[in-house]
C-alpha cells in the first residue's frame, strides 16, 4: 500500500519560482507519468518527492504521513536516475546490494535478495561485472534492480530511457510496463516524451512552467484536453490549430466559419461565447480527412511517405497543417488539396486557450490501462 | 552552386597527394616539440645533475674549472655522515611532510566537499581568497608567527612545523580537491543518499574511492611541497625538529662554503623525495589531468 499526496507544493530558487503550487494525488499501484517540456519543473517535482530537494512550502504525504522533513532513504522510495548513477567502482551485485550493506544486512541475506531481483531483470550472468563493462540497456536494468532490492513502496523514474537508442527504448518501455504488473507497486515516471507517457501511464500529469495543466488518463487527455497547451503536447504529430469564427450555437453544438468561408457544426458547447467571436479550431492530423468536397483548401509543401501512412504538410493561409493520410495517396508536392475534418473529433479553444466543453464524452476517455487486458490475462500473470 | 560543385569534383583526385605533405608537416611539428621538450627538461635537470656530480668531486675539483673528467670519491659522503646525523634530519622531514599532508587532507576533504556539493553565493569568493593568501610573501608574517610559536612553545618542534606546513598547503589542497570533487557526477552521491547513505558514508564509500586518484596526487604534491620547504624550517627550527632543508643549510654557514660537501648533503636530502616522486609519477600525472581527460 502506498499513496502519495502533494498539497500546494512550491519550490523557489531565490526569486525563480520553479513549482507554483502543485496539488496531486497518486493512488496505490498507479503508474503516474509527469510529462512536460524541458524546464517545466517535472524533475524538480520528482526530486522533492524523493527528498533530494526540499519543498519551499506545501506538504508531501506518503500514506498519509507528512514526509517533508524525512530524509530520502527513510521515505520508502527508490529512484532510477536518468544517468543510471551506478557506482562505477562496485560490481553489479555490490551496486544492487549497497543499500542493504548500509543498513547492515548480512552478506548471505544480501546475496539472496540481489539474486531475486537479478532474476526478474535477467541480470544473473552479469553480477560480477563492473558498470563500465555493461551496455546501456544493461546498466539501466541494474539501476532498476538497485531500486527493486530496496522493496520500495513507490518507485521514482527520472527520464530513465532518454539515454537509450530508439529500439532499446521501446523494449525497455515494455519491460517497465511488465515490471509494474509484476511488482504491483506505485510508480512515478518523469519524461518529456509524450509517447512514453501515453503508452505507460494510468494517469498523466501535464506540467508547464511549474504548474499542473491537466491530470487524467491518456485517453482523457487525448480526447478532452483542458487547454490548447495540453492539446498540442499530447498526440503525435501535433494537433493543428486553425483560426475560425463562431457563427451561432445551440443545443446541437457550435456552428463555425472556416477560413475558406464555409460553415460547419461541431458538437461542442458554445453557450458561453457570443457569435462573431474568434475561436481556434483544433484538429489532430489523423482527424483531418482528404476530401474533394471538403470545406478547406491548401497546397502541399512537404510529403512524407511512411509506407502505411503519408504525412502531408499543407499550407493554408499562414498555417502549415499536418494531415495523416493513407499510405497510397497519389498527391505530389505543390498539388492543391481539399480536406475536411471529422467534426466529433474537433476541439475549440477560446482566446485564453481554454477548451470549450464537448457535448459528448468520448467512450474511451475513462479507460484505465488495466482495462486493456482480458480478465484471464490477470489471472495468468 | 555549380562552381562549388565543380571545385569539389576537381579536388577529389588530388586529395591523396595533399595528405603526405600534411603528415610530414605533422611529423615535423612533433619533432620540434620533442626537441623543445627535451631541451627544457635537460635545462631543468642540469643543476641537479651538476650537484650530484659535484658531490663526488674533491673540494679542490669542485671549485676548479667545471669538468666532467675527475676521479670520483665518496669522501664527501663519509665526512657529511660523520659530522651530522643525516637520519635524524631525514626522520624529521618524513614526519613533518607526511604529518602535515595528512592533517591538510583531513581538513581539506570536508571543506572541499561542502564547497563542491553545497555551494553558497560566497563559495567562489572564499576559494579565491584562500588562494590569494598564497600570494602573500611568507616573510611578511614571519615575526608574528615566530612570536606566536615562541609564546606557545612550538619553536623547534615537529608539531609546530606540521602546523605551519598544513596552513601553507591548505589553499592548494582545498583547491585541487574541490576541482576533483566537482568532476564527480552528483547523481552518484544522490543515488547513495537514496540508498540510505549519510554524509560520512557517502564520503567514505562513494566520494573517496571515486576521487582517489585526485586525492592521491594532491597528497603527493603536498608531501613534495612540504619536503622542499626551507623558509619556515630554517626560521622556526634549530636542532630538535630540523628537517633536511636545515641539514643542507648547515653546510653552508659555519665553515664557509664547501661545495663538494654541500652537494653531497643536498643529494642525500633530495634523494628520498626524488625516488618517491619517480615512483609515484604515474599517479601524479593521472591526478593532475584527471578532469581534463574525462
Amino acid at each position: 500500500m502506498a499513496t502519495l499526496e502533494l498539497k500546494q507544493i512550491t519550490k523557489s530558487f531565490d526569486d525563480t519560482h520553479v513549482i507554483k503550487g502543485v496539488d496531486l494525488e497518486v493512488n496505490d499501484r498507479e503508474f503516474v507519468v509527469f510529462v512536460g517540456p524541458s524546464g517545466c519543473g517535472k524533475s524538480t517535482l520528482m526530486r522533492m518527492i524523493a527528498g533530494l530537494e526540499s519543498a519551499t512550502s506545501g506538504d508531501i504525504l506518503i500514506d498519509g504521513a507528512r514526509m517533508n522533513e524525512v530524509g530520502p532513504a527513510d521515505r520508502g522510495l527508490a529512484m532510477v536516475f536518468q544517468s543510471y548513477a551506478l557506482y562505477p567502482h562496485m560490481t553489479v551485485e555490490d551496486n544492487m546490494g549497497f543499500s542493504m550493506r548500509l543498513a547492515g544486512v548480512s552478506k548471505d541475506k544480501r546475496r539472496e535478495k540481489v539474486l531475486e531481483a537479478a532474476k526478474i531483470l535477467q541480470l544473473e550472468p552479469l553480477l560480477d561485472r563492473k558498470p563500465k563493462a555493461l551496455s546501456g540497456g544493461q546498466r539501466q536494468r541494474v539501476a532498476i534492480g538497485r531500486a527493486i532490492v530496496r522493496n520500495p513502496s513507490i518507485f521514482l523514474f527520472d527520464e530513465p530511457l532518454s539515454n537509450l537508442d530508439a529500439a532499446l527504448r521501446v523494449q525497455m518501455r515494455i519491460e517497465l510496463a511488465r515490471l509494474h504488473e509484476e511488482l504491483d507497486a506505485t510508480m512515478i515516471y518523469v519524461t518529456h516524451d509524450q509517447i512514453e507517457a501515453m503508452t505507460m501511464a494510468d494517469k498523466i500529469v501535464v506540467l508547464q512552467s511549474g504548474e499542473v495543466e491537466q491530470v487524467g488518463s491518456p485517453m482523457e487527455l487525448y480526447h478532452h484536453p483542458r487547454n490548447r497547451f495540453v492539446a498540442g503536447f499530447i498526440g503525435s504529430p501535433k494537433m493543428n490549430f486553425i483560426d475560425v469564427e463562431l457563427v451561432s450555437s445551440d443545443a446541437e453544438g457550435v456552428t463555425i466559419k472556416l477560413p475558406g468561408g464555409e460553415t460547419r457544426q461541431v458538437p461542442i458547447d458554445g453557450a458561453a461565447h457570443a457569435s462573431g467571436g474568434a475561436l481556434e479550431l483544433g484538429v489532430r492530423p489523423e482527424h483531418l480527412v482528404l476530401d474533394e468536397q471538403g470545406p478547406m483548401e491548401g497546397r502541399i509543401q512537404v510529403l512524407e511517405r511512411l509506407g502505411g501512412q503519408t504525412s502531408l504538410y499543407v499550407q493554408m493561409g499562414d498555417n502549415l497543417l499536418t494531415i495523416m493520410a493513407d499510405g497510397d495517396v497519389a498527391y505530389r508536392v505543390n498539388d492543391s488539396v481539399r480536406f475536411g475534418f471529422s467534426s466529433d473529433r474537433a476541439h475549440l479553444f477560446d482566446a485564453d486557450g481554454l477548451s470549450l466543453a464537448k457535448l459528448h464524452r468520448h467512450p474511451l476517455a475513462g479507460l484505465r490501462r488495466q482495462d486493456n487486458r482480458a480478465p484471464s490475462d490477470t489471472v495468468d500473470q | 552552386m555549380t562552381t562549388a560543385k565543380n571545385q569539389t569534383v576537381a579536388r577529389a583526385p588530388a586529395a591523396p597527394t595533399t595528405r603526405s605533405p600534411l603528415t610530414s608537416a605533422l611529423l615535423n611539428r612533433r619533432l620540434w616539440l620533442g626537441v623543445l621538450g627535451w631541451t627544457l627538461a635537460l635545462v631543468i635537470f642540469f643543476p641537479i645533475f651538476w650537484m650530484i656530480v659535484t658531490g663526488f668531486k674533491t673540494e679542490a675539483e669542485a671549485i676548479a674549472d667545471p669538468s666532467l673528467i675527475f676521479s670520483p670519491t665518496l669522501e664527501n659522503y663519509a665526512e657529511v655522515q660523520s659530522r651530522a646525523g643525516y637520519a635524524k634530519f631525514a626522520l624529521n622531514s618524513v614526519v613533518v611532510a607526511f604529518g602535515s599532508t595528512l592533517l591538510a587532507l583531513l581538513i581539506a576533504i570536508p571543506a572541499a566537499y561542502s564547497m563542491a556539493f553545497l555551494p553558497t553565493k560566497r563559495t567562489k569568493g572564499t576559494l579565491l581568497w584562500m588562494l590569494s593568501t598564497k600570494m602573500l610573501p611568507p616573510v611578511g608574517v614571519l615575526v608574528p608567527i615566530y612570536l606566536l610559536f615562541r609564546d606557545t612553545g612550538l619553536l623547534d618542534t615537529r608539531t609546530g612545523l606540521v602546523i605551519v606546513y598544513t596552513l601553507m598547503n591548505l589553499p592548494i589542497v582545498v583547491w585541487m580537491l574541490y576541482t576533483f570533487f566537482k568532476d564527480m557526477p552528483k547523481d552518484i552521491l544522490e543515488a547513495g543518499r537514496m540508498d540510505g547513505a549519510g554524509t560520512l558514508q557517502e564520503v567514505i564509500y562513494l566520494l573517496l574511492p571515486l576521487t582517489l586518484p585526485g586525492i592521491a596526487s594532491t597528497g603527493l604534491l603536498a608531501v613534495i611541497l612540504s619536503w622542499n620547504e626551507a623558509f619556515w624550517s630554517l626560521n622556526l627550527t634549530s636542532s630538535q625538529a630540523a628537517p633536511l632543508t636545515a641539514y643542507i643549510a648547515s653546510f653552508s654557514s659555519p665553515e664557509g662554503l664547501f661545495w663538494a660537501k654541500l652537494s653531497a648533503a643536498s643529494t642525500m636530502a633530495i634523494a628520498p623525495i626524488l625516488i618517491f616522486g619517480w615512483l609515484t609519477q604515474k599517479q601524479m600525472v593521472r591526478g593532475l589531468t584527471f578532469g581534463a581527460v574525462k
